[in-house]
């Protein structure tokens, strides 16, 4: 075996005092992936930004060593660090939106890093950064170079970051969740480009991802990480095929599959929502005249059953929030009609909108945005009964206690404070405020979109009994196929404000007629590795 | 971006964050104790003052501070300077406390309103940015004038001078707030404009209010003393720091002191106010508390 060109041993990091990173060893060869996976607060980016010596605030090293080429980096002083950064490990930050300088050209950014570590002179490494931004990708590079950030979108920011990273030719590349902030037919662009670059150049890779799939299908090896030490690390298609660790095994069977779940058909098949032809126009401003238009959601049409959930999945900007928003009343529909339970909902005011909102509550995305934190669970969870005048004080004191029973938390926690609860815990609470008034339809807006896997496949499997029990039809808005295929009965694609293709869950994600499904299917990481 | 399953934060450890981060932070103690002796001093200023404010004794005028009966002297009248000082702290509160109830009583409710429907608060802005087209103290300056003198008039002067900025703070966190999912998920379940803002809205935006309290608050008391200077504020024979340095002015060069500690006793107010304010704010402030 070659020697290990980064070797980290029995590495020790802690913030003040609390320890972040417990006794991690592992080691990269050259020209290796390597996959570091792990739930939020399991000491992934840590680890990694140890290697860099770019530890936040009160972070330090207290025990272990760092090895890079068999030079001891731990406590290597910043001149040294300097060289390593950039030269010879590069980093692809995880947010590509605030990572680059917005009042700087996109081409100088890249061009830095060259005259940063006198690579070059000033014009050649013009010239190196537009053929590197080339190299990432980007179309037109000498005209894009001369760009700021703002002209660019998100994926195509983040293949800068790469062209960023790769400039000085390094000799690993450490990728942060290089594409968590990104959709998923562009995430997998970024990372197909990201694989073959690396593999062109021989650049060994540590990838810092929360997503398991991901790693298996990117990495050689994949070292599982929680709570800041190794469970496991073994071979990609071992670690995910046959783990032997009883929290790789949860985390596994946690990570939502393209697989058909064994689900009960529901008989009944009465239609709660019956959305026609609705569209939504947002005037553009500062164009006078004419004046443009946005039809954020053009001519969409579909219906929730009874007892079943219609999902909508779809990218950034496809317009399935806007349409959740509208059937909730929170933004008017410009054309079409929406029915809920027969009644015309578009329109509707005071009295007979407040009957049917009672029958229709949401559940949003950010479980710490949409609980009020000045509140206490059980007042969180009694407004809507407040707001409607349902029961008295001690009816509703009773009905906290069942609802909490509900959502399976301790009836104790209703003295508690928002801030004082875990992400799960609080998108329990807020299913719990969904179901006070006993409605038929819930709209849930990416509910799931912002918790770990673990948490996200408990809140799944609480929303599918609650169905079956209470007979609950949901919206699900999505942009998570997986997700959708482990609790949808019927599918909805958008894309671009239009419906692309609709139809039962297993009909379009197993045979997609359009294009478009099969480019999102195809997308999803580790696909082809859970299916196999 | 991920949100992780940890432990739930216990009880006591969040209510008591805001007070320990206050206590942690050495401005903030300093301030407080400023304050804490402020307040003393103006509250029970009849109970630590050895005479009334304007008791005169013609025998001993211009008493250097540290004479026997008279611990920081005596004016050209013979007046007790101390007695005078803790009276005069204690106008100088009472000024500050009425102004800022006014502003808030007025700033709070318009600021919310205005945060909440455009229209209204197109007017409102508009108004708001005639006034700051003021400097405050002209402002205040030309209502006291209109009014008249007395406490209570400059007290609304200041008030009414104070409005446009706590408007303006409580508006924008208004339209923060009321974009927020919660009061999004207030809005499906079809609660009214009134429950949004008086329960969602306002007690989020409290912190931002007790802030700006704290900045209207040693500007007022300023504000006061100048107006009591410029004969348009408190009206003697009461007593109030501004009349005093408007009386110590022609004295100054034979004795300094009658000037020199009512001085103090204004810089000592307004650092209390601000020291204790900046701490307040950085210990409330959401960014730095995850």
């Amino acid at each position: 075996m070659t020697e290990p060109l980064l070797e980290i041993n029995d590495l020790e990091v802690s913030f003040g005092d609390t320890p972040a990173v417990r006794g991690v060893s592992l080691s990269v060869a050259p020209g290796e992936r390597v996959a570091v996976v792990g739930q939020s607060g399991s000491g992934k980016s840590t680890t990694a930004h140890a290697v860099m010596g770019l530890l936040p605030g009160s972070g330090r090293v207290t025990g272990g060593t760092i090895r890079w080429r068999g030079e001891d980096i731990t406590h290597a002083g910043e001149n040294r660090l300097r060289r390593l950064r950039g030269r010879e490990v590069g980093l692809v930050p995880q947010d590509p939106m605030s990572n680059l300088n917005p009042v700087s050209r996109v081409g100088r950014q890249v061009a830095e890093t060259l005259l940063a570590h006198r690579i070059c002179g000033r014009r050649e490494a013009w010239a190196r950064a537009v053929e590197l931004l080339g190299q990432a990708g980007l179309t037109e590079p000498a005209r894009r170079a001369r760009q700021y950030p703002h002209e660019f979108s998100g994926g195509m920011r983040q293949r800068v970051l790469i062209a960023i990273g790769l400039a000085c030719r390094p000799d690993l590349l450490i990728a942060d969740e290089p594409t968590s902030a990104l959709d998923v037919t562009v995430q997998r662009q970024i990372l197909d480009h990201l694989d073959g670059l690396t593999r062109e150049l021989g650049t060994a890779l540590l990838l810092v991802t929360h997503d398991l799939g991901l790693a298996a299908e990117r990495a050689d090896r994949v070292v599982v990480m929680s709570e800041g030490e190794i469970v496991e690390t073994g071979a990609a298609k071992q670690v995910l095929t046959a783990p032997r660790e009883e929290y790789t095994q949860r985390l596994v069977a946690a990570a939502p599959s393209l697989k058909t779940p064994s689900r009960r058909p529901v008989s009944s098949s009465d239609v709660v929502l019956e959305v026609e032809h609705v569209s939504k126009e947002y005037r553009l401003r500062g164009q006078r005249g004419r004046g443009g238009v946005l039809r954020a959601v053009d001519d969409v049409s579909f219906t929730v059953e009874r007892g079943r959930t219609t999902a909508i999945v779809g990218e950034s900007g496809s317009g399935k929030t806007t349409t959740a928003r509208m059937v909730l009343g929170l933004v008017p529909a410009t054309d079409g009609r929406i029915r809920l339970d027969g009644a015309e909902l578009a329109g509707l005011h005071g009295a007979r909108l407040r009957a049917a909102r009672q029958t229709m509550q949401p559940v949003f995305q950010d479980p710490y945005a949409s609980l009020d934190p000045m509140w206490t669970v059980e007042r969180i969870v009694t407004e809507p009964l407040r707001t409607f005048g349902v029961g008295d004080r001690g009816s509703r004191r009773v009905k906290v206690a069942e609802l909490l029973d509900q959502v399976a938390l301790p009836a104790a926690l209703a003295q508690r404070y928002p801030n004082e609860l875990s992400g799960g815990q609080r998108q329990r609470v807020a299913i719990a405020r969904a179901l006070a008034l006993g409605p038929r339809l819930v709209v849930c807006d990416e509910a799931v979109s912002a918790l770990d896997v673990l948490v996200q496949d408990q809140i799944l499997g609480l929303l599918s009994e609650l169905q079956r029990e209470l007979g609950l039809s949901y919206l699900f808005i999505s942009h998570d196929l997986a997700v959708v295929r482990s609790l949808a009965h019927h599918v909805l694609v958008m894309k671009d404000g239009r419906v692309v293709e609709q139809g039962p869950v297993d009909e379009v994600l197993t045979a997609p007629s359009d294009p478009y499904t099969r480019q999102l299917l195809d997308a999803v990481p580790g696909a082809t590795a859970f299916a196999g | 971006m991920t949100i992780d399953a940890g432990t739930p934060v216990p009880l006591a450890r969040v209510r008591g964050r805001t007070l320990g981060r206050l206590v942690r932070n050495p401005m903030g103690v300093a301030g407080g104790v400023l304050l804490l002796i402020v307040l003393v001093a103006g509250v029970f200023a009849p109970l630590l003052a050895p005479y009334a404010p304007a008791e005169v004794h013609f025998s001993t005028p211009f008493q250097q501070p540290g004479t026997v009966g008279f611990g920081l002297g005596t004016d050209d009248l013979g007046r007790d300077i101390l007695s005078r000082v803790l009276y005069g702290t204690r106008a100088s509160l009472e000024v500050g406390a009425l102004s800022v109830l006014f502003a808030v009583a007025l700033g709070v409710p318009l600021g919310l309103l205005s945060g909440y429907w455009r229209w209204l608060d197109a007017i409102v802005s508009r108004l708001a940015d005639l006034m700051l087209a003021f400097p405050f103290l002209i402002l205040a300056v030309g209502l006291a004038a209109i009014n008249g003198g007395g406490l209570a008039n400059a007290a609304v002067a200041l008030g009414i001078a104070q409005i446009p900025t706590m408007v303006r703070v409580v508006r924008a966190d208004t339209l923060r707030l009321k974009e927020t999912d919660f009061v999004l998920a207030a809005h499906t379940m079809h609660a009214g404009p009134w429950r949004i803002l008086g329960q969602h809205v306002l007690p989020n935006a409290l912190p931002v209010i007790i802030v700006q309290a704290t900045v209207i608050m040693p500007a007022a008391v300023l504000g006061e003393a100048i107006l009591s200077f410029l004969g348009l504020g408190i009206q003697p024979p009461d007593p109030s720091l501004g009349i005093m340095l408007s009386d110590a002015q022609q004295y100054l060069f034979r004795t300094p002191w009658p000037g020199i500690f009512p001085g103090i006793a204004l810089a000592v107010i307004c650092l209390g106010f601000n020291l204790f304010g900046d701490a307040l704010r950085d210990a409330l402030d959401p960014k730095t508390s995850r």
